[in-house]
């Protein structure tokens, strides 16, 4: 059981390196240009709704820690505590997609999606336009992520529910809480690149 | 070997169960092997179809068999199918699949579900590449290259740029099944200074797949969010940069050119080792080179865009590394020739890969490193240069092994043993076909016969009615296997445990092996390739 709980978990460390590959292509994209466009790139960045972006930040660390409160539920062989925490933990991201959701429509109202209608007054919108695009992209597929996270933790929340984990075996809530948790620390990232980094007083 | 052994039934893999449903449903990496092999061997034939158009249509000058822009999807679809649909998953899926639990000693790879998963994937992301391939085909090229991908090409870019990138989560996948299986499921006495460089091979494969293929899938799904939603990250007239693309892309595809030619190498050591009857020269040193050709092999992607607009200073460092990336490779290069030395050489047939394999590899190896070089790239970069040296290493190299391990490995796959005169019959045509086919293409490329064209000037035709004349022995050569292969499943001798006394784990159990690989957990107590132990008569018992 133990074996094959870290042979588990291995693998799903190794998958969280492809992750980190998957979203550091885009990492990457962003510091370039952001470099290279740098007054545009703050004209963006000043755009993002801070408050919201704030909340969204403290919305995802109680979902971890919900998380890791399951987990350990799990371990310690308490049902009802693991499927609640685990609803808790599905709850909160559908705060944050909820949260997500009003950004992406008060940026859209304001004409700063890419494309045809974009419409930006500033130093240079064409590479404003840029930022919008690798926030959106990058948002976006963080959200994807949560997305399927969600449904992950729900089918877990349901085993957990049928009374399949116990203090022997928990692995899948264990590798699924890894998941959570990187999605997390990636938003972790993202916020004070997007959000945080040009902001003025 | 003897020439009459009954037929004894006995349980293995292949008749514990049947019906469609064991095999679909299957977690067994041995039968997820096979899966793969007759999915990629029906995307060899497909590609090798569309080469075949190419080829045909270079016959004569003008344009004529097919329009500009027909033809432009005939090469972007062979490049697709061949590399993303066959080549990259064609060892690792197939022979890695099937041999890596058998040769570090476990019951199955670590996890079995996904395996199977896998497979799936790679057949989805294969069905909607070939969907927007008959649904109007693309003609990007395989490189998929911005702005033209993005916002010119009218083509179904998108749906075949899912597909491709369906088809990587397969492999990475794959590649994470394998480096837990090496990590976690040897067997005991199995250290990693005991792998066989098959393995070691495919581990270094594995890294890259893990690392490299989640870059292509990101920058495939900009490019199909770009044309979707104006999404500007590579597009200028949004304030993208199309060369960011290049990077992204090369990242990714200058390392993918050795998913592809790793395990190739892992098979040939094992073929030399066996046919020499000794031990790999230098085995720390192959086993190293592997997982420094996967570590260099990420820093030389920008080798493929020295004219694309990169600064100097970045092409001469670029250029530095890629000469490199090639120690390691002609390490591997050296390792085997000195195992041949004094070795009992016997010339069967994967030995004639391997032979066809060190030969054609290091061919392109070389021309490698003449691209590498930024004033001889100046000259022939986009030129049929360019396309000889990569198949030189892509079918010359990867492909020969391929087929090499195949024949290696069929009687422990089917218990059977293929006809050797054909086998060696077709080895020759490929090798003949094959350099036929290429070597006039370095020289048309020197003398400036650009890449991607439908028509050309008379002064090429002699080179290129040759190349196609080769390209016809080619495809002689490629069927004949298919032919014999099947033909031996209910012909061919029967096999026996060990018919080459072979070294590996893999040969200590009955062929073809039982569902749970070996009949209890085998301890190993020996180093790989001892043959100087295994006497050539029997050997198929060998002191621990
Ligand atoms: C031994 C070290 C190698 C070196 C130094 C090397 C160098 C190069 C260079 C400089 C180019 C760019 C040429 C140009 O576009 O002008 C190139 C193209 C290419 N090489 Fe290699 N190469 C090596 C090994 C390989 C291997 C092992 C493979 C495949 C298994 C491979 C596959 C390719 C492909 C596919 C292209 C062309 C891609 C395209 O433009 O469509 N190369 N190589
Ligand atoms: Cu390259």
């Amino acid at each position: 059981m133990e074996q094959q709980r870290e042979t588990a978990a291995f693998g799903m460390w190794l998958f969280l390196v492809t992750e980190i590959m998957f979203f550091g292509g885009m990492f990457c994209a962003y510091l370039v240009y952001r470099v290279s466009y740098f007054d545009a790139f703050v004209a963006g960045s000043q755009k993002m709704n801070i408050t919201l972006g704030a909340l969204n930040t403290a919305v995802l660390i109680c979902s971890s820690v919900t998380m890791v409160l399951g987990v350990h539920a799990a371990k310690t062989n308490r049902r009802r505590a693991t499927v609640l925490f685990l609803l808790l933990t599905i709850m909160l991201g559908l705060v944050f997609l909820g949260i997500k959701a009003v950004e992406y429509h008060e940026h859209w109202i304001a004409g700063e999606f890419p494309g045809p209608n974009f419409h930006f007054d500033g130093p240079d919108p064409r590479h404003t336009q840029l930022f919008f695009s690798l926030y959106f992209a990058m948002t976006g597929l963080h959200a994807l992520h949560m997305i399927i996270g969600i449904c992950v933790v729900g089918t877990i929340a349901y085993f957990a529910w049928k009374g399949h984990y116990s203090s022997e075996f928990h692995t899948p809530v264990e590798i699924t809480g890894l998941y959570w948790h990187f999605v997390d620390v990636v938003w972790i990232y993202l916020f004070p690149l997007l959000y945080l980094i040009s902001h003025k007083h | 070997m003897a020439t009459t052994v009954q037929p004894v039934e006995q349980q293995n893999y292949l008749n514990s169960n049947y019906g469609i449903k064991s095999w679909l449903l299957t977690t067994d990496h041995k039968r997820i092997g096979l899966l793969y092999l007759m999915s990629i061997t029906l995307f060899f034939f497909l590609g090798g179809f569309f080469a075949m158009l190419i080829r045909l249509e270079l016959l004569t000058p003008a344009s004529d068999l097919m329009q500009s822009d027909n033809y432009n999807k005939v090469f972007t679809m062979h490049g697709i199918i061949m590399v993303f649909l066959f080549l990259i998953p064609s060892i690792p899926a197939v022979l890695g699949n099937f041999l890596v639990p058998l040769m570090v000693g476990a019951k199955d790879l670590a996890f079995p579900k996904i395996n199977l998963a896998s497979w799936y994937l790679f057949m989805l992301g294969g069905v909607v590449a070939l969907y927007g391939m008959v649904t109007g085909g693309v003609d990007t090229g395989w490189t998929f290259y911005t702005p033209f991908s993005t916002t010119y090409s009218n083509t179904n870019v998108v749906t075949v740029a899912i597909g491709v990138f369906i088809t990587g989560f397969s492999s990475i996948f794959t590649g994470l099944n394998i480096m837990v299986t090496v990590h976690r499921m040897r067997a005991p006495g199995m250290t990693w200074g005991r792998l066989p460089l098959f393995i070691w091979s495919h581990y270094a494969t594995s890294v890259i797949m893990v690392l490299g293929t989640p870059v292509i899938a990101i920058t495939l799904l900009l490019v199909a969010l770009e044309r979707l939603f104006h999404i500007g990250i590579f597009n200028s007239q949004l304030g993208g940069d199309p060369l960011l693309f290049q990077h992204l892309f090369w990242f990714y595809s200058h390392p993918a050119v050795y998913i592809m030619i790793l395990p190739s190498m892992a098979v040939i050591s094992e073929i030399v080792a066996c046919y020499s009857r000794k031990r790999i020269f230098g085995y720390n040193f192959v086993a190293l080179a592997s997982v420094a050709i996967a570590v260099f092999g990420f820093l030389v992607w920008a080798h493929h865009m020295f004219v694309a607009g990169i600064s100097v200073y970045a092409a001469m460092i670029f250029s530095l590394l890629s000469f490199l990336v090639a120690i390691p490779s002609a390490v591997k290069v050296f390792n085997w020739t000195a195992t041949l030395y004094k070795g009992s050489v016997h010339f069967d047939t994967p030995m004639l890969y391997a032979f066809g394999f060190i030969g054609l590899f290091t061919i392109g190896g070389l021309t490698g490193l003449f691209l590498a070089s930024i004033g001889i790239d100046v000259h022939v970069h986009d030129t049929y240069f360019v396309v000889a040296h990569f198949h030189y290493i892509m079918v010359g190299g990867a492909v020969m092994g391929y087929l090499g391990g195949l024949h290696f490995w069929w009687p422990k796959i089917s218990g059977r043993l293929y006809p050797e005169g054909w086998a060696k019959l077709s080895a020759l045509l490929i090798f003949v076909g094959f350099n036929v086919t290429f070597f006039p293409q370095f020289l048309l490329g020197y003398l400036g016969m650009p890449r991607r064209y439908a028509a050309y000037p008379e002064e090429f035709q002699v080179l290129n009615v040759l190349s196609t004349a080769g390209a016809s022995i080619l495809a002689v050569g490629y069927v004949l296997p298919m032919i014999y292969f099947v033909w031996s499943l209910r012909y061919g001798k029967i096999a026996g445990p060990n018919p080459w006394n072979a070294a590996g784990l893999e040969w200590r159990t009955s062929s073809p092996p039982p569902t749970y690989n070996f009949e209890e957990t085998p301890i190993v107590t020996w180093e790989a390739y001892n043959y100087d132990e295994i006497s050539e008569e029997k050997g198929v018992e060998v002191a621990g």
